[in-house]
């Protein structure tokens, strides 16, 4: 989960990391007291969770309370890359800047432990730092059990080759950065920039946490950084289910078993849609091998919700549980939503596999239901899905 | 022959009382797996019948492999206390841990990680967010249907359970060494190198089939891997082409990140050590049984 610039900067706060004051608000007028209380201006900065807010005109310097509301009334409500801001931060204005850097902590899939990164060349993209000087950007393993001791963060910094004058500021900040890191089971704490500023101190001006959502058991502070208001309604619909569900584009509504068939489904849908004026599958939704008739019903129900599901195109592979259990599943789902009064107009296409496959397919055949089509092969069922999508 | 699971594997199961470890220990059991103990401290000196055998509950993995010999260990413990559960694991020096659990968090893998190393590897972790592995027709540990395929030539390594049953299923009458399922959490014991490495020097596996899914490079280095060190046939497959930039595909670790772990990158690198890569699982598993037929 990645968080506005306001939560991170709220975290960074609370473990240490030097930041400058600021408050989050969603209304113009709220501006002028929040400006007010900075000492009469302030920077005004769209919160949303994309790169390039600045040259997109999301943020604005204020030099009285009026400006700030006129800055915010100007931000709230643009479009910043597909992403409408809802919220800005009203920040005090930061001290004269004098160099900027950068320092963050994330996850190494490849060499499966975390990594310190640190450049004196802060301010702009990291991974064009990267790409074009890459000798700038220090890059450290950093052990999950031994952390970073100031010993280790002196390391980096010296690897990084901050000038001496600001290196031990520098590496008590990635101390700080680092107790944020593992006290918030984030999977990236980023600084950018890191600012030294004319006092000579090193304040964050910037920062992107992203946290770890499989943390969340032992993280119930977390909850109140979910961002409600940008959540799909259908997403938000299947999370309160606790259905796996991502809404995409298309029209081809996809049910599952297993992460990676459900992924490969989408895959098989959009390749028949070529055949099939372009149709596309219109979200994700993997019920879990267990497959029961109560989350058969649950998913089936957000994907007839749906009003750009042309065809729904249900795809299990029946392991430990066997697909005659899946199809008295599908069958009682159909009859609950029924029950519920829910219309169920939208033709399904239904492949079962694997163990008590026949069985399975029988229990379909003998339901007879008007809307339940079955096709035995997963690349012929999503021919079909998608034939019937286009039709509509 | 097999990989990593034989005939012999003396297994214990860590969280074999609670109601998925009790669900697929009889799984496990009726597959012919010789499952020799449960670990619960609680329990310890207690008996579990399953369907008429006796399996004994010991206080620890040390105590278990002490008391029966035990050499791999299946994981069913919840992921609040699923990292203590593999470092007990890691401490006993078992050779074999199958970490079943999904939904640990990624601190705790990569510490657990981090600490077995820092002992000197001398456990195997396969997972977490894994269905374990089976070599058909000897043992079974984790939670892969044993009925689906038969003994045979094919070596399987995937990310993905499910997609992991349906080659199974697919090319049954061919027939597997072993199968395993490495996982889709970001970060894991097992990669598909460990397995292609294990698959290349079983005499018995004439060809590889390798699945893949979005996030990461792990499909990429395991085709640098193919390129330089595997003489036998290897087919591949890729799931998540459709997958969005930025959204998590069920697994954990699938995700496509700015340009990097696409479907496409994955596939390319593939094909360019001479992996022949199906577009659909079914076509993955007709170039599988093509290269077998050509080969007789």
């Amino acid at each position: 989960m990645d968080l506005f610039e306001y939560q991170a900067r709220d975290l960074f706060a609370k473990h240490g990391v030097p930041v400058l004051a600021g408050e989050v608000i969603d209304t113009p007028e709220a501006a002028r007291e929040a400006t007010e209380r900075l000492g009469g201006k302030s920077v005004v900065k769209a919160q949303v969770k994309v790169g390039g807010r600045g040259k997109a005109g999301g943020v604005k310097l204020a030099g009285t309370p009026d400006e700030a509301v006129a800055r915010a009334t100007d931000i709230l409500g643009m479009d910043i890359k597909g992403h409408t801001v809802h919220k800005v931060m009203i920040a005090e204005t930061a001290p004269e800047i004098l160099e900027e850097y950068y320092v963050s902590y994330l996850l190494d899939r490849t060499n499966r432990t975390f990594l310190a990164m640190a450049s004196v060349a802060g301010g702009m993209d990291i991974e064009q730092v990267a790409e074009e000087t890459p000798e700038k950007l220090a890059k450290v393993p950093v052990n999950a059990n031994e952390g970073v001791t100031i010993e280790k963060a002196r390391e980096i910094v010296a690897l990084a080759q901050f000038p001496a004058e600001v290196a031990e500021k520098v590496a008590e900040v990635l101390v700080t950065l680092w107790k944020t890191f593992i006290a918030e089971d984030a999977l990236l704490v980023e600084v950018n920039p890191l600012a030294k500023v004319a006092s000579g101190d090193v304040i964050a001006l910037d920062g992107k946490v992203s946290l770890d959502e499989n943390a969340e058991f032992r993280q119930p502070g977390h909850e109140e950084f979910v961002d409600h208001a940008a959540a799909n309604p259908l997403e938000a619909a299947a999370k309160a289910k606790n259905l796996n569900y991502v809404k995409l584009d298309g029209e081809v509504g996809i049910i599952g078993n297993g992460a990676g068939l459900v992924m490969s489904t989408l895959d098989v849908v959009a390749y028949a849609g070529e055949n099939h004026g372009g149709v596309k599958p219109a979200n994700f939704l993997d019920i879990g091998g267990g497959a029961s008739a109560a989350v058969m019903a649950n998913g089936l129900e957000i994907i007839l919700g749906d009003p750009d599901v042309k065809s729904v195109f249900v795809n299990v592979f029946g392991g430990i549980t066997a697909c005659d259990e899946v199809a008295n599943g599908i069958v009682q789902a159909l009859a609950l939503l029924e029950e519920k009064g829910e219309a169920v107009t939208k033709p399904l296409v239904v492949r079962l596999d694997g163990n008590n496959a026949e069985l399975g397919r029988k229990i379909l055949s003998d339901a007879n239901h008007p809307l339940v089509q079955r096709v035995d092969t997963m690349d012929g069922a999503a021919d079909k899905a998608a034939e019937l999508a286009a039709a509509k | 022959m097999a990989i990593f699971l034989n005939k012999d594997s003396k297994v214990i199961v860590q969280g074999m009382t609670g109601a998925t470890g009790m669900k697929h220990t009889k799984l496990m059991l009726a597959d012919g797996t010789n499952i020799v103990g449960g670990v619960n401290p609680r329990k310890a000196g207690t008996t579990v019948d399953f369907d008429g055998t006796e399996v004994p509950v010991f206080g620890s993995v040390a105590e278990a492999m002490e008391k029966t010999g035990a050499d791999v260990s299946v994981l069913f413990v919840p992921p609040a206390f699923a990292k203590a559960a593999v470092v007990e694991a890691i401490d006993a020096e078992i050779p074999l841990a199958v970490v079943i659990t999904e939904g640990i968090a990624v601190h705790d893998s990569a510490a657990f990680w981090a600490y077995a190393t820092a002992k000197g590897n001398k456990t195997r972790i396969i997972g977490p967010n894994c269905p374990g592995l089976i070599t058909p027709g000897q043992s079974n540990a984790g939670i892969i249907p044993g009925d689906i395929t038969k003994p045979g030539k094919i070596g399987l390594v995937s990310k993905s359970g499910t997609l992991t049953y349906q080659m199974m299923y697919e090319l049954r009458d061919i027939g597997f060494t072993s199968a395993v399922g490495i996982g889709g959490d970001p970060v894991i014991g097992t990669t598909h190198i460990d397995a292609l490495e294990a698959f290349e020097a079983d005499p018995e596996t004439e060809l590889i089939v390798m699945i893949g899914e979005i996030g990461g490079d792990a499909e990429e280095r395991a085709a640098d891997f193919i390129a330089s060190s595997v003489t036998k046939p290897v087919v591949g497959y890729v799931a998540g082409f459709t997958a969005p930039e930025g959204k998590t595909m069920g697994h954990a670790g699938a995700i496509v990140s700015g340009s990097s772990g696409t479907a496409q990158a994955k596939k390319e690198a593939l094909e360019a050590a001479g992996v022949k890569v199906g577009k659909t699982p079914t076509e993955t598993a007709e170039l599988a049984r093509a290269i077998l037929n050509a080969a007789q």
